[in-house]
């Protein structure tokens, strides 16, 4: 736990980079500062680990106070990550990974070996190892970077806007790596950015810092999307919040349509004549995976002819905001709705999303506080 | 190329004689240099005011004739080679310490962030991270403070014969043997040429990590981003 109580910084020039900050950053989560440029998150985050000293205020870590212990050793367990990772570029990947562990004294056999597990826990090629860092694109620079800050296992982690200099494809992956680390170490996390989405993303809890180093918001981002505590939060979300918040929500509950769905090698006539308007369905496989919509009236039974059915939606992992998201590109309005074996479950219009939606709404309103954004919920964004 | 290699016995040393003292007499100033400009330009990077000041004081030195040193220093060094390289050394001053200064100040500022959020503290940061990244700054002001420093040993020549390959030039004119300016002239050039290609070499063996042809691949983000796909794990494909 780190608690950051009344923390001030007044710069030499007089610029109030923070203004009596206090935050409550627990263990075992991802905590995201967010706010734009200028409004003091790398100053929040740097005098955590006291590459900048608080003009007021007490930082603690687990009840101890941060000035209560030599400043290097204090450093060496805290992980530290920046944009463009600031690798040491006259060093090997593996020796640039086990930079801290030799601090720390280990030998650099034992130093290597435990860069080398880092390297596959980060998901980078150990053929790597013995590379140098300009041989290596943004996104590995930043695995390593990730890597080398993991070595020593420090109990904390800051990280300042890691992933904001690679491109969006490549943010997306280190997003979600990052993710299914701390999934399995459970570092205590401090995440900074600008970028809301990231945020939202990948924070546990978010605080929204304003410009001039104040607080705006500290909650979940489920909380934040739903209810922004100002107008200045609401506009730093964006125009889509409505739609981001549904994220946050389950299709575990969507009431799915299974009366158009049919196996290939079903009798056509039958179901035209059931349905004299023509309605799509859905044909599937012997399996059960989908194949494509056919127009029951038109459809002679060739398989080359049906429509493509798009993306589909997993049950249960994926949210309502990706169920509506297919529904809206599918062309019958209808998403289609899978198990995670690909197995379709039924298929859903966007009036039954809707419906959802006011039903998660109506059962979120019943059950405040707003615990029901989780890890779980995280992972189908 | 007859009588290239004679050498007038009253310079008391064979050719190859000359070449080593001259070589002695030009590198070791500027090895002595390089070690004052080491700690004088990390003051200078650390107390950015002084800089103006060293700069200054060493570009007044080396406009100073070395005769005038040699006027000076002959009263307490004598007719010695010390008198001929004290002034190299204070020379090759004005180009070692700004490649010391450039080369501590191309450290790009995330990795001093990098090095001082992991704990290495100042003096380890300095040597075992700016240092080595200022290397292929400091070898380019090496490689040009070594080529003067060659060439400058020959005005020796003028304080009883220290000035190694030099000492030929005033012997030319004493005996009238062209022939030996010419051997003086071609040996100093060779010289210089196959110490800078030493020097070339050196760096090369102490920057394997430097991007080849000067760092046109460039650090971040160019390679592809295809590369960065096939590092991923299964998972974070989806
Ligand atoms: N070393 C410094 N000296 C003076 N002002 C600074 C210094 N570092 C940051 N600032 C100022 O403090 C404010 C907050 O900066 P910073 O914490 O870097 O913001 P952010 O990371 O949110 O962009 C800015 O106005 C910035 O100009
Ligand atoms: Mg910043």
């Amino acid at each position: 736990m780190i608690a950051i109580e009344d923390v001030s910084k007044r710069y030499a020039d007089g610029t109030v980079a923070v203004d009596r900050l206090s935050l409550q950053i627990p263990n075992h989560s991802i905590t995201v500062l967010v706010g734009p440029s200028g409004c003091g998150k790398t100053t929040t985050l740097r005098m955590i680990n006291r590459m900048v000293e608080p003009s007021g205020g007490t930082i603690r870590v687990d009840g101890e106070d941060i000035r209560s212990r030599p400043v290097n050793a204090l450093r060496r367990s805290m992980g530290y990550v920046i944009q463009n990772a600031g690798l040491f570029q006259h060093r090997t990947i593996l020796d640039n990974i086990a930079t801290v562990p030799r601090l720390l004294g280990w030998s650099k056999q034992r130093a290597r070996e435990r860069a080398a597990e880092l390297m596959e826990r980060v998901g980078l090629d150990p053929a790597m190892a013995r590379r140098y860092p300009y041989q290596l694109s943004g996104g590995q620079q930043q695995r390593v970077g990730v890597a080398r800050a993991l070595a020593a296992d420090p109990p904390i982690l800051l990280m300042d806007e890691p992933f904001s200099a690679v491109d969006p494809v490549v943010r997306r992956g280190l997003q979600e790596e990052l993710l299914r680390i701390q999934g399995e170490l459970g570092k205590a996390i401090v995440f900074v950015t600008h970028d809301m989405d990231e945020a939202i993303t990948i924070g546990d809890r978010i605080a929204v810092l304003r410009t001039g180093g104040k607080l705006a918001q500290f909650a979940t981002p489920d909380e934040i999307l739903s209810s922004p505590a100002d107008p200045f939060v609401e506009q730093f979300l964006g125009a889509d919040r409505g739609i981001r918040g549904l994220s946050f929500l389950s299709t575990r509950d969507l009431e799915l349509d299974r009366s158009r769905v049919f196996p290939v090698g079903s009798d056509w006539r039958e179901i035209a004549g059931r349905d004299p308007e023509g309605t799509p369905v859905l044909v599937t496989d012997a399996d059960g995976k989908p194949l494509g919509w056919a127009d029951p009236g038109a459809w002679d039974g060739d398989l080359a002819d049906l429509e493509p059915y798009g993306p589909s939606f997993e049950v249960g992992r994926d949210s309502l905001r990706v169920a509506l998201d297919r529904a809206v590109l599918s062309p019958t309005g209808l998403a289609v709705a899978v198990d995670a074996s690909g197995q379709v479950l039924g298929v859903a219009g966007q009036e039954t999303v809707a419906a959802a939606i006011r039903v998660a709404r109506q059962r979120r309103a019943a059950d405040t506080p707003q615990e029901t954004a989780s890890a779980s919920a995280k992972a189908g964004r | 190329m007859n009588g290239f290699f004679d050498i007038p016995s009253d310079l008391q040393h064979s050719y190859g004689g000359l070449i080593a003292i001259h070589l002695q007499e030009a590198l070791v100033p500027v090895l002595v240099g390089l070690l004052l400009a080491l700690p004088i330009g990390l003051l200078c990077v650390h107390y950015d005011w002084i800089y103006g000041p060293v700069l200054w004081t060493s570009t007044v030195l080396y406009a100073i004739p070395s005769i005038a040193f040699f006027v000076v220093l002959i009263d307490y060094t004598g007719l010695s080679q010390l008198t001929v390289m004290i002034p190299l050394c204070l020379y090759s001053l004005v180009v070692l310490v700004p490649a010391v200064v450039d080369g501590i100040r191309s450290v790009p500022e995330e990795t001093n962030a990098a090095a001082s959020a992991m704990g290495i503290g100042l003096a380890r940061r300095y040597l075992q991270v700016q240092l080595p990244i200022a290397v292929p700054a400091i070898m380019a002001g090496l490689r040009v403070a070594v080529a003067s420093s060659i060439s400058l040993v020959s005005v020796g020549a003028l304080i009883g014969n220290q000035g190694g390959l030099g000492n030929l030039l005033t012997t030319a004119q004493l005996y009238g043997r062209p022939r030996l300016a010419v051997t003086s002239v071609v040996t100093t050039a060779a010289l210089a040429i196959v110490i800078d290609a030493l020097l070339v070499l050196l760096r090369r063996v102490l920057t394997p990590w430097e991007p080849p042809s000067g760092g046109a691949a460039g650090r971040s983000g160019a390679a592809t981003t295809a590369e960065d796909a096939a590092t991923r794990t299964p998972e974070g494909a989806s």
